[in-house]
């Protein structure tokens, strides 16, 4: 199993300007993107609107086919937003990285196991949904090895990672604010990449 | 005696669309709307991204905006009742001025209709406080405009109500 942080902070590491959606439990103040990212000017947290990071990660990865986009997901989101990814391969946006964080659990609301935890295939999902290149990695040793070549293949990629089910139980009321909002990344973003 | 033509042709709303500098027709089809599908295809302006579920369609548009491009949703009143989450979250809460041509399934001025998808409707753009506008014929066409300027007015989404009476 992979660390939640060791995740984020190798993705930051390797992302060359690269926009990042992080939701969930990859786009958490204390254990994701937020607590190690090196360019936040670059980074659309999306939170509040279960799902739909990977429809966002593709709008921008279509109007911005120049740059990267890499979406951080989380496996109970993609489930209720299972067809983005037939979306996904249809436009097919060959700068469009997809990670799916699977922890086998709901973590943000406490731990409870998502349908399908252990069972479902995503590898093979993706594959079958049309992704142009899939991944699976469950140790950081072996994601670490394949990152280059993983970033270097031609999108839309899909990237399923098996990670630690980590759960923040400070109460939301006393968690740390989160400095970059999706309220800030939409009045910023637009600066930092510029139009399409 | 004058025989006005009270149609909606395809055409007037693509070319709705192009004057308005629309980029993007985020989409799943719908039989109000099926009248455009050969036109949008044909069409250079606009790329077109077919969905398989409504609620993607606005958070598609948020990244395309976002990005710096100018989509607009086209899906039917059916797909508002699939869409709640992605329009409070996705386009009233982050202010996206979006405009959503929306296909008024169960539609009469003749009398009752039983459609739920018709009755329901208006009440849901109004809970939301979502302005809409309703086109049925070729004379109705720049009410798309009219839609495009409140929508940046406002920073708000906007509905656009597309009434059944097509021609070819
Ligand atoms: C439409 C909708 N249904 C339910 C919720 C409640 N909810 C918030 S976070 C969450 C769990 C997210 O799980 P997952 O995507 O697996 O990410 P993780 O928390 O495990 O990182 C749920 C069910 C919600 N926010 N929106």
């Amino acid at each position: 199993m992979i660390n939640n942080t060791d995740a984020v902070r190798l993705l930051d590491s390797k992302r060359n300007g690269a926009v990042i959606v992080p939701t969930m439990n990859a786009g958490n103040v204390r254990m994701g993107l937020p607590s190690v990212s090196t360019h936040d000017e670059l980074d659309f947290p999306l939170s509040g609107c279960m799902g739909k990071a990977s429809s966002v990660g593709l709008g921008l990865a279509l109007a911005h086919p120049e740059r990267k986009i890499m979406v951080l997901d989380g496996d109970g989101s993609l489930l209720m937003n299972l067809g983005t990814m037939v979306t996904v391969s249809n436009k097919a946006p060959d700068n469009l990285i997809h990670f799916l964080f699977d922890n086998g659990i709901y973590a943000v609301t406490g731990g409870q196991p998502v349908p399908g935890a252990g069972q479902a295939d995503w590898k093979l999902l993706a594959e079958g949904a049309g992704y142009a290149a899939t991944f699976s990695f469950d140790n950081l040793e072996d994601l670490t090895t394949s990152i280059d070549q993983v970033l270097a293949a031609k999108g839309p990629v899909f990237v399923h990672l098996v990670v630690e089910p980590e759960i923040d139980n400070t109460p939301v009321q006393f968690r740390a604010p989160a400095r970059r909002t999706v309220h800030t990344a939409i009045k910023k973003l637009p600066e930092a990449i510029g139009r399409g | 005696m004058t025989v006005y033509e009270s149609v909606l042709h395809p055409t007037s709303i693509v070319e709705e669309l192009k004057k308005n500098k629309f980029t993007h027709v985020v989409w799943l089809p719908d039989s109000e709307t099926n009248f455009m599908y050969q036109l949008l295809t044909n069409e250079p302006d606009l790329d077109l991204v077919p969905v398989c579920r409504e609620g993607e369609t606005m958070a598609i548009a948020a990244g395309l905006w976002v990005g710096g491009k100018k989509p607009v949703v086209l899906i039917q009143n059916t797909g508002i009742f699939e869409s709640g989450d992605s329009i409070r979250g996705l386009a009233l809460d982050v202010h996206q001025p979006l405009v959503m041509l929306i296909g008024y399934r169960g539609w009469s001025r003749h009398g009752l209709t039983n459609d739920s998808a018709a009755r329901f409707i208006e009440h849901i753009l109004h809970a939301w406080g979502i302005t809409y506008f309703l086109i049925e014929t070729d004379d109705d066409a720049d009410r798309i405009s009219l839609a495009a300027e409140e929508a940046d007015r406002t920073q708000k989404p906007v509905a656009v109500l597309v009434g059944s009476e097509f021609g070819a």
